[in-house]
């Protein structure tokens, strides 16, 4: 049996905004009744300020589409057409206390749902994108078809490139068999085979590092050899962080010493172990930058 | 726990009798059969027994037939495998579409090893063409894995007259009989069957322990070694307990037989024809005219099975269902999908299964709440308007 929280289990038995809205002026109809889920979204919205006035749905599904459904009814009340927008699957789900990873599909139909209604409402045609395969990594819900796709755009070749780029495999481990079975496949596409022990690729890009987290982890390899610095009389800031360049500026007793060029090699190397990528580190005085950009 | 237990298929409860028996021989009769000193001994004659009621059950020729394991799935794979190996030449098996996953994932994963798998289809009764069977038979047939009892709607496949049409043409022939044994009357010395496998916990036996059924003179090659246990042919110290307890189970099913077809039988009918006659759009699943006496499966359109299985529990009725969702895959169960059942149907099948405890009340009481709650799901369902289903057909965007 599903592991429901009590938020979930409270929507599926007393669903809230169930039924037909008769005034309704934005439907959305979304589902896939291979998989057993389908839905009707209705949206009365004002027209001059563009906020939800009601909304009701109904759902063929499990328990948790169903609960899905009525939370996200709940949440776009009120909220401007722009702002419902911005409900992700993932805040259904917290709405909810939390989905089954198996169930997450039932909050991304809700949010499905919410697009065609509300492009229905403005007279767009709203078409569907998203493809779902079977799921593989229990762990981080990561399904068959964004594996595969994943191994395809970026040539993988090992249990662990998959990991490394989707988060699939990362966790308890037990769906490496069915990470392997899609590499064989995938692979056999372009003509290799499948080869275990191979090694992952170096230039794999921590997955889901965002641009904040990545200068932050910039920030603290530079703090881990600033100690070293200040015992010569220098020190290291970073200016810059523009793609795969890296500006920083040397100060004090650093600036311009023979040993600077050793110095930021070595640095550049630690960079590039820590963000498992390739990364150059460029030498600029401070204020040079901004003044760069001020004369072009 | 209190409540209504109609989901016998996937596990029973083990009978206080069957408890008291194995009591003995966690405490003072713990000796491995195999030492030669008097605690060992007594537990031996234990085994004896207990091989010897499962023989009368499965009306086997010889105790030395009955081999032990630790499942049903273990049984599976153990015959499969071994027919394979025992027959190198031989590189083809035949299956069925609808068989359970303990054979099917199995045959899928021996593709890979280069094995031809033939998977017979079903009609939408669920039943096999033995014409198209008689025409895969060849002399590359290894083995022929087929279930008695289909676990999901209870349907039969003929697997006496399958044997003898799979020995006539020199291929081993297995049969899953998990949801058979203990409700269906058997001999086995009269057939061709060469493998069978059975799984205590669906006759009211603990969980954890099987036996495959080996016809003398059948080729073997053991999936466990390291051990003379079960004379050689599955390694690894006996579940004493659990086998003294399967013995026991299987002398009270002997029993219990008369009682399964006609008592059990005419409450499951009684239940079947309940619900069919409150419940617009619903109907069964399965060939109604050949199947197990405790198994009803009926699909209720245009709802979702999980959906119908939480509210069934909040009333305290446990049954199973053939939905996607309930086992957290994007299809719905491969039978009903290989009966042609369509999705909208197919998602909404709920299986009540049976058992020798169960009453007349519990029946009344079930025939009872299913409306209900097949009327409060409707009212959700974007499919559905009024007392049917909508005049314009709900046609979603489809992912």
């Amino acid at each position: 049996m599903w592991d429901y929280s009590e938020k979930v289990k409270e929507h599926f038995f007393q669903p809230r905004n169930a039924g037909v809205l008769e005034d309704a002026n934005g439907v959305g109809d979304v589902g896939s009744i291979s998989c057993g889920d389908a839905l009707r979204l209705m949206l009365k919205v004002e027209p001059e300020t563009d906020i939800i006035l009601d909304a009701h749905f109904q759902t063929f599904g499990c328990g948790s589409a169903i609960a899905s459904s009525s939370a996200l009814t709940e949440m776009v009340k009120g909220k401007t057409l722009d702002e419902a927008l911005k409900v992700s699957n993932q805040d259904i789900a917290d709405y909810l206390d939390g989905l089954p990873p198996e169930k997450m599909h039932c909050s991304v139909m809700g949010r499905e749902a919410l697009q065609a209604a509300i492009a229905n409402y403005r007279g767009e045609v709203w078409s569907d994108d998203h493809e779902e395969g079977a799921l593989i990594c229990k762990c981080f819900a990561i399904d068959a078809v964004m594996i595969e796709d994943t191994i395809r755009a970026n040539e993988l070749c090992s249990v662990e490139d998959v990991t490394n780029y989707t988060k699939a495999g990362g966790g308890c481990s037990s769906c490496h068999e069915g990470i392997e079975e899609i590499l064989v496949k995938v692979m056999a596409e372009r003509g290799e085979s499948f080869k275990p022990g191979t090694p992952a690729k170096e230039e794999a890009k921590p997955v889901g590092m965002t641009n904040l987290q990545r200068i932050k982890k910039i920030e603290a390899v530079l703090e881990s050899v600033r100690p070293q610095l200040k015992r010569d009389g220098g020190d290291i800031e970073l200016l810059d962080v523009d793609g795969k360049t890296i500006y920083v500026s040397m100060t004090g007793a650093c600036a311009g010493c023979q040993m600077e060029a050793l110095t930021l090699q070595g640095i550049q190397q630690k960079l590039m172990e820590e963000l498992k990528e390739f990364i150059k580190i460029v030498p600029t005085k401070a204020g040079a930058l901004s003044r760069a950009s001020c004369n072009p | 726990m209190e409540g209504i237990y109609f989901d016998n298929n996937a596990t029973t409860r083990v009978d206080e009798k069957v408890v008291e028996a194995m009591l003995p021989y966690f405490t003072e009769q713990f000796g491995n059969p195999s030492s030669m000193h008097s605690f060992g001994n007594k537990v031996g004659l234990a085994i004896k027994k207990a091989r010897m009621q499962v023989q009368e059950l499965l009306g086997a020729e010889h105790d030395s037939e009955i081999i032990f394991t630790s499942c049903g799935t273990e049984s599976d794979s153990t015959a499969i495998l071994s027919a394979l190996k025992a027959q190198p030449e031989r590189k083809e098996i035949i299956t069925t579409t609808v068989e359970h996953p303990a054979v099917l994932t199995l045959c899928t994963w021996l593709e890979k090893d280069g094995y031809k798998v033939h998977y017979l289809p079903v009609d939408e009764k669920g039943r096999l063409n033995l014409a198209e069977y008689k025409k895969l038979l060849s002399d590359q047939t290894a083995v022929v894995s087929v279930m008695w009892a289909n676990n999901e709607t209870g349907t039969f496949f003929p697997v006496v007259e399958m044997a003898e049409l799979a020995n006539a043409a020199g291929a081993m022939f297995h049969t899953d009989a998990v949801q058979a044994v203990g409700k269906v009357p058997l001999n086995l010395k009269d057939t061709k069957i060469d493998m069978l496998s059975v799984s205590g916990h669906k006759l009211h036996a603990p969980k954890g322990i099987g036996v495959l059924y080996l016809k003398r003179g059948v080729r073997f090659r053991p999936l466990l070694r390291g051990g003379h246990q079960e004379r050689g042919r599955r390694a690894g110290t006996e579940n004493t307990t659990s086998i003294v307890g399967l013995g026991k189970a299987a002398e009270m099913a002997m029993e219990a037989m008369h009682h399964e077809n006609t008592e059990v039988k005419r409450l499951r009918d009684k239940l079947e024809t309940g619900i069919l006659a409150k419940v617009p759009r619903s109907f069964v699943t399965g060939n109604p005219d050949d199947r197990l006496p405790n198994t009803c499966n009926i699909a209720f359109e245009f709802i979702e099975g999980e959906a119908i299985l939480l509210l069934l529990n909040k009333f305290g009725i446990a049954a199973s269902s053939g939905s996607a969702c309930t086992s957290g895959s994007l299809e719905p169960s491969h039978v009903m999908r290989a009966m042609g059942i369509p999705y909208t149907a197919a998602h909404g099948t709920v299986r009540f299964s049976l058992s020798r405890y169960s009453t007349e009340a519990e029946v009344d009481r079930v025939i009872a709440v299913v409306p209900e709650i097949i009327a409060q799901l409707r009212k959700l369902s974007p499919y559905w308007e009024g007392d049917g289903p909508k005049e314009e057909a709900f046609a979603p965007t489809y992912a």
